[in-house]
């Protein structure tokens, strides 16, 4: 009888470690995720992914991309902020991509990618990223994924509502997010509703090069302008900016901005602009910007300060700009693919408004204004409204459509996804978030062509999602499956900087052009030598040129003499290699920037000022072959004045 | 020891089915309900939705926030400020209101009015006094009004201010019925 007991007692507590065991490892993930939910999201190793999602670095000023659905980081491209890895803004090359009217800026805070598109479809040959802090926005190039333009954008304050781009990448724009004195002066800050201004600024696009120019800007009252995009399809021709602060508050936002009950999604006919810019209507501004271009052939990027820009004033452009009030402080405004919907998200209220644009075109057409502002007409509420999304939410910020007649908009107090249906403007599915939503990405989800497999949540908070590293914590990101009728949790990840927007896109749009090196033949470099033969010093005063080559696995030259302290010396590589994923890196002692990291075919500069005499090695940082620990070399470095000729080899 | 032993198979069928009925609720994304009022966190200041809790005199609202399933939002960054009546003011409702709103088909209209005591926003001290109106969550206004150094919100009289880490308490002595629509 005692064994009895005994007997049952092992078996209740079998029992229990049975189901702890059984079931322990889904408590730990939540419980949430059944195993297809993995299989989702599982690429098998040296399978690709079937997207690429561009994700904005926030804070970092950089651009990741990561590959959907496995959510792997496949690269950091430096955008706004220099970056050691890569010697980007420390190399000679890439210095003055990051120019600007206030000198060189190392870093900046990167919002919202945005992919260039030909006829209402991501074509994947660039994406457009902006610097919100010192206003910029810059070109990345897909065939190289590496960054080749930056302009600033002058009369502006935080470039916010950027670069949101039109149907053929005519334009992409910038509108500022601080109203600011136009032209800068001094001026009090209390005098900021009669005198400061916000400008709407619009960036030519070359067709072919892709070559950025800012080709105008709209002066517009001085509200905060928040996002914006484009008209397409019926709409195309027209964009439109989100804005809050209408209350023209410099102080206390937080309480002073949120006063009237609507704010208003400025609607600016840029089609018409282009005629009021051909009848000479602009005013040729004084301005200082720069326009920083990255040279493919010579590899090296120039900066070069702009000092005019085109003015239009809207109460000397009839026709130009409407402003279409939009409950409670519009985050989003967000354009569905058929290009007949507005969407506002007004981020204090819980409901969502969509206007018509065949209203807003038949109230304009009618003259249906509801006073002005500033002498920009303002249109009827009552008029454009085609319908309001009773979300359940609260706290809407941004909405993306699929290519099945759905939205997707995110609610940051609520912390949630919520799916609706345009047109009928229910509810259909909500899904949580984890935690505290800003911007969510569906693959073309801006564009004409959405294609709705995956939706990616980028959050704001993160706690208690992954394991614990300190005070601080990367910010969380989430993918959902919503090819089916309720949207599906798959995977969390976490990203760079803060993840304000992304963009996502089929691969096969960018793999036929992805480079997989820079052909020697056309490197055009000043100081590119195509051979080992070539590899020189030369001294012009203080000036040393050291002009060397790196192949597996040795540097030419390697042996360098007759430096002196005080001495600037510019190394200049040049990696003979025409092999894919092979490039070498450079670092010397006491280098006071970073490292070189040359592609096949590149020439790079780095800038060494010796400060004391002594032998420095130098080596090649990037693991290249077996023998790339034996890739080094030794410069001397004499006394300031001392007479060590000038003197190089390798292997002699 | 014979019976003891068709136990065991009886209890590899218990483990299988429990796990078996976990697996059901993994498929399903949105029974997937961790939200941010359940992070473990007792170093932080508290939250609005901590506060409640932690309030004796809050315990009728607190029921009403978890009968709405709004805990997350009052964990969330906010800034929220928040007015919080105490159970007398909800005493002060005719009887049964507070019983039928916490129905679960009434889910949605009491989520309305909780959400009708919430505001975008840290409105705190002077900030409150110096406004005549705070825009609320569900988008209608409330009246703030000062009478005899009183603040009204809407007529209910602040009792008590509360800092919480995602915004501020005001606790009030009436219930906010929001405008019917």
């Amino acid at each position: 009888m005692k064994n009895k007991t005994l007997l049952i007692r092992i078996l209740i507590s079998l029992l229990g470690i049975a189901l702890i065991a059984s079931c322990g490892s889904q408590g730990s993930n939540n419980g949430a995720l059944g195993g297809d939910a993995a299989a989702q999201v599982y690429v098998a190793p040296g399978e690709q992914d079937e997207f690429y999602a561009f994700i904005s670095g926030g804070f970092s000023g950089q651009l990741t991309v990561h590959g959907l659905p496995s959510c792997r980081l496949l690269k950091t491209i430096p955008v706004f902020s220099v970056d050691g890895e890569k010697g980007y803004g420390f190399n000679e090359e890439t210095k003055p991509l990051l120019n600007t009217s206030h000198g060189f800026i190392p870093w900046d805070d990167s919002h919202h990618p945005e992919l260039s598109q030909t006829n209402g479809e991501t074509d994947g040959r660039w994406v457009f990223i902006n610097g919100n802090n010192t206003p910029r926005v810059a070109r990345v190039d897909l065939s190289l994924f590496e960054t080749v333009e930056i302009i600033e954008l002058p009369n502006s304050g935080g470039n916010h509502s950027s670069p949101f781009t039109t149907m053929n990448t005519e334009y992409v724009v910038a509108g500022t997010r601080f109203g600011v004195p136009v032209p800068q002066k001094d001026q009090s800050i209390k005098n900021y509703a009669s005198k400061f201004k916000g400008a709407l600024s619009f960036i030519k696009v070359d067709p072919e090069s892709g070559e950025m120019s800012l080709a105008f800007q709209v002066l517009m009252p001085a509200f905060d302008y928040d996002l914006a995009h484009a008209g397409k399809g019926k709409s195309h021709g027209w964009m439109f900016f989100s804005s809050y602060n209408t209350e023209e508050s410099h102080t206390l936002l937080e309480v002073n901005a949120s006063q009237n009950d609507k704010d208003f999604i400025a609607a600016v006919n840029w089609k018409k602009a282009e005629e009021f810019l051909a009848q000479g209507k602009a005013h040729k501004m004084p301005a200082r910007y720069a326009h920083n271009l990255f040279d493919e052939k010579t590899q090296t990027a120039t900066s070069t300060i702009m000092t005019e820009v085109n003015v239009l004033l809207p109460e000397e452009c009839p026709g130009l700009v409407y402003f279409m009030p939009t409950p409670k402080s519009p985050h989003g405004v967000d354009v569905n693919p058929t290009g007949e919907y507005i969407v506002g998200s007004g981020k204090l209220s819980a409901n969502l408004t969509a206007h018509s644009f065949t209203n807003m075109l038949d109230a304009i057409e009618n003259e249906k204004f509801d006073g002005d502002a500033y002498g920009i007409p303002i249109l009827n509420f009552d008029d454009t409204v085609a319908g309001v999304v009773e979300s359940g939410g609260l706290g809407p910020l941004h909405t993306e459509f699929d290519d099945r007649g759905n939205a997707y908009t995110s609610f940051f107090i609520t912390s949630e996804v919520v799916k609706w249906e345009v047109g009928t403007w229910e509810v259909l599915d909500r899904a949580p978030s984890y935690y505290s939503i800003g911007h969510l990405m569906v693959p073309g989800g801006d564009s004409q062509k959405p294609e709705g497999k995956y939706l990616v949540a980028m959050n704001k908070i993160t706690k208690d999602r992954f394991l614990p590293t300190g005070p601080e914590v990367a910010q969380s990101a989430q993918l959902y499956d919503i090819s089916g009728d309720k949207m599906k949790l798959l995977y969390d990840f976490p990203t760079m900087g803060e993840p304000h927007y992304a963009q996502g896109i089929s691969a096969g749009r960018i793999i036929p052009n992805s480079k997989k090196i820079f052909r020697l033949e056309d490197n055009e470099h000043p100081h590119a030598i195509k051979n080992e033969a070539e590899s020189k010093v030369v001294r012009n005063g203080n000036t040393v040129r050291v002009y060397m080559t790196s192949i597996r696995s040795h540097f030419a030259p390697d042996n360098i003499e007759g430096i002196r302290v005080g001495d600037e010396v510019y190394f200049h590589i040049t990696n003979l290699e025409q092999d894919y994923d092979v490039p070498h890196g450079f670092s010397v002692m006491g280098a006071q920037n970073a490292e070189l990291l040359i592609m096949p075919g590149q020439t790079e500069t780095l800038l060494w000022k010796p400060l004391y005499e002594g032998v420095y090695p130098f080596y090649c940082t990037d693991f290249c072959s077996a023998l790339h620990q034996e890739m080094q070399g030794y410069v001397r470095v004499s006394p300031k004045g001392s007479n060590t000729p000038i003197t190089w080899n390798v292997g002699g | 020891m014979k019976r003891i032993l068709i136990l065991i198979p009886i209890i590899i069928g218990l483990v299988i089915n429990s796990c078996s009925s976990n697996d059901t609720k993994a498929s399903d994304a949105t029974t997937y309900s961790k939200g941010q009022s359940l992070v473990n966190d007792e170093v932080s200041q508290q939250n609005i939705l901590q506060i409640a809790i932690g309030s004796s005199d809050h315990s009728t609202l607190v029921t009403a926030v978890q009968a709405a399933d709004l805990e997350d939002v009052l964990a969330n960054a906010g800034p929220l400020t928040v007015f919080a009546p105490n159970n007398a003011a909800f005493e002060k409702l005719p009887e049964g209101v507070v019983a039928d709103l916490l129905k679960p088909e009434n889910k949605a209209k009491l989520a309305h009015i909780i959400t009708y005591h919430a505001a975008p926003g840290k409105y705190t001290g002077n900030m409150i006094k110096g406004v005549m109106g705070i825009g609320q969550a569900t988008g209608d206004k409330v009246n703030v009004e000062i009478v005899d150094g009183e603040t009204l919100v809407n007529g209910a009289k602040i009792l008590g201010t509360v800092e919480a880490s995602n915004g501020v308490v005001h606790v009030i002595d009436s219930v906010l019925l929001p405008p019917e629509k």
